[in-house]
């Protein structure tokens, strides 16, 4: 779907780039050859990182773990970020078929007004936390200048903030960055454009090319950090899983300043939809998934999220994730009174303690911050 | 015989500085026992981390705190950096990193030149991590520097000397201290960069990422101190052919 009025087009070329590339990504022509070339190498070609993603890599997931975690911790050393997220609005304009959020599903909604969303970062602020992620479902019922303001109100009580919101324009995130947010999380969800298409049948997330470049925007708004991530299950994950390595690769490369961050979301049961699964994605394809990540992109933050089970969590940092939310609630006002429904269900409900002391019974260091705003 | 060098108005016998990169309080207390660390690297970003964990804590007080930039991606950020690290206490030390590239690390020289000028003159000592490079090197000397601080190979590699020849011309044509920083990955690569006449070697990543924290910091101690020894007592000329040590032609008369 073309861009809509007040969308900006930075005339980006790295959209091209990836879905040429994906479209061309066949993974079956793989052998297991391409697969040890690759994970004997120091730099990855992207060739070699569609190996990793092959099923032909499948058996030497061990030998990949090895070199995943070597390359982890050479470059993380032991620490292990802890955020939570923070949901201040639910209210969607969007019918994405998989979204507890959707428009037309049926569930409480609610938006966070100045005190109760004080209540929700003082509760939170209790746990040691001290980054924290905004979230709101994508309608201008969330407005920048309310999500602007939410953004200040939590840069009283956190040191890091970021946002995971609809996609803006460049000035749009540059006011943010002024608030005091210093990354932007945007999942591309699937970067099949047809299945896309299919999936997101209302609002202005219709629009790919608008979403796809919201990260470059970003950057030339000021932030320091994206991620990117797909909805693993929604279409061909290996497909999925190589246009996003390949999207932050080829923003890697254009703004070598920036600081990138890859998450690996599977899809959950939503209220009114329990049927919901993330299919072919097993545990065994998502940690190939995550360890291809770390190998391609051994700087890369990855992120694991509570859609996944404690015991999952707590074994992906030994190898390549860096970072685990904690203490999570998907709903709105879910650290205090929940006034909202959740947009999924999450696995790993633990506290921010308990998370905390697994993260240092593994021998890690669960770190609240590593910011400096100047 | 007393062999030391001297930082600002700070001297130091011990030539091994621990980077804090992979902060772990088990690595610093081993640093500091098993390879008398006197200066350790701190990350004002780490600083005040969280309310319940405070890496200052795990730095004894007769440590020598060095801050670093980390962080910053322009001069205009180090120097802020800098100055806030000052009014938190940490002094007048101050490691530059200016790094525009999250991938490799390198530093960038030209901002790193920028904010050496301003803190030199602010009367900071300047310790600053750079890209090897004689001419830059220079500069950085006019600007007030108190350190050239050359990467070996990029932080965190393990790689060891890949810039060996540069940083020789650096030690040869540099009379300011220069401090080896990133890339050592080996007790040996640390002893040979001491050979080479580096007044000392900061290392990291070597020390984190070895199965036995302890001993490793141990190694890199004496291997230190083995290399700068032999810088001090002087290298025999290496030859192509072999020297005999007690000549054929001793039987000659006048």
């Amino acid at each position: 779907m073309a861009y809509l009025e007040g969308m900006q087009d930075i005339g980006s070329e790295i959209m091209d780039e990836v879905l040429a590339a994906r479209a061309e990504f066949d993974y079956a022509k793989f052998s297991k050859f391409d697969v040890l070339k690759a994970i004997e190498k120091d730099e990855l070609s992207v060739r070699d990182f569609g190996a990793l993603l092959s099923p032909a890599a499948a058996e030497f997931i061990e030998d990949m773990a090895q070199i995943a975690q070597a390359k982890t911790r050479a470059k993380f050393g032991n620490n292990i970020n802890i955020f939570t997220p923070l949901y201040i609005s639910n209210h969607c304009d969007n019918h994405c078929v998989y979204c507890g959020f959707s428009l037309h599903n049926n569930i409480k909604r609610a938006k966070l007004d100045e005190s109760q969303l004080r209540v929700e970062l003082e509760n939170i602020k209790k746990t040691n936390l001290e980054e924290i992620l905004i979230l709101t479902g994508e309608s201008q019922r969330s407005s920048v200048e309310y999500i602007g303001k939410s953004c200040k109100i939590a840069r009283e009580y956190f040191k890091v903030i970021g946002v995971e919101i609809y996609p803006l324009n460049v000035d749009e995130y540059a006011y943010l960055h002024e608030c005091g947010v210093d990354y932007v999380n945007v999942y591309q969800e699937t970067y099949n454009l047809e299945k896309y298409k299919k999936i997101h049948l209302q609002g202005t997330k219709r629009v790919f090319p608008y979403r796809f470049n919201a990260q470059e925007r970003a950057l030339m708004g000021g932030m320091r950090g994206v991620c990117f991530a797909a909805l693993l299950g929604l279409d061909d994950f290996r497909k999925d899983a190589f246009a996003t390595g390949l999207h932050a690769h080829l923003i890697s490369q254009k703004y070598p300043h920036a600081e990138i961050g890859l998450s690996c979301p599977r899809l959950r049961p939503i209220i009114n939809n329990s049927r919901i699964n993330p299919r072919d994605v097993h545990e065994k394809e998502l940690l190939q998934v995550i360890m291809a990540y770390r190998l391609f992109m051994p700087f890369a933050s990855i992120t694991v999220s509570t859609r996944e089970r404690a015991g999952f969590r707590d074994n992906a940092i030994k190898i390549a994730a860096t970072k685990l939310s904690a203490g999570v609630s998907v709903g709105i006002g879910g650290h205090s009174e929940k006034t909202g429904d959740d947009q999924f269900e999450i696995d790993d409900i633990r506290s921010v303690d308990e998370v905390c002391k697994s993260v240092k019974d593994s021998g890690f260091y669960p770190l609240m911050s590593e910011y400096i705003y100047v | 015989m007393k062999d030391s060098f001297i930082l600002g108005d700070k001297e130091f016998s011990s030539r091994f500085i621990l980077g804090s990169g992979k902060f772990d309080p088990s690595l610093i207390d081993a640093c500091i026992k098993e390879a008398n660390t006197q200066i350790i690297t701190l990350a004002l970003r780490r600083v005040g981390e969280s309310r319940v964990e405070n890496i200052l804590n795990y730095i004894p007080k007769n440590i020598t705190i060095l801050p670093n930039t980390s962080g910053a991606r322009n001069a205009d950020e180090a120097v802020r950096i800098a100055r806030l690290s000052r009014e938190l206490g940490c002094g007048d030390f101050i490691k530059l990193e200016v790094i525009r590239d999250s991938k490799y690390l390198f530093p960038d020289n030209n901002e790193t030149l920028k904010a050496t000028e301003t803190l030199a003159k602010e009367g900071f000592v300047v310790l600053a991590y750079m890209y090897p490079d004689l001419n830059f090197a220079r500069d950085l000397v006019n600007a007030g520097v108190a350190s050239v601080m050359p990467l070996a190979s990029p932080i965190g590699s393990n790689q060891g000397l890949v810039m060996k020849r540069m940083i020789e011309i650096l030690v040869s044509e540099i009379k300011t201290p220069i401090i080896v920083d990133a890339g050592i990955g080996r007790p040996s690569q640390a002893c040979e960069a001491m050979e080479m006449g580096c007044a000392a070697v900061m290392a990291n990543t070597a020390i984190a990422t070895s199965s036995d924290i302890v001993m490793m910091a141990r190694a890199f101690k004496n291997a230190i101190v083995a290399g700068r020894e032999g810088y001090l007592a002087g290298f025999g000329s290496v030859k192509s052919k072999a020297s005999a040590s007690s000549p054929l032609t001793g039987f000659l008369r006048d």
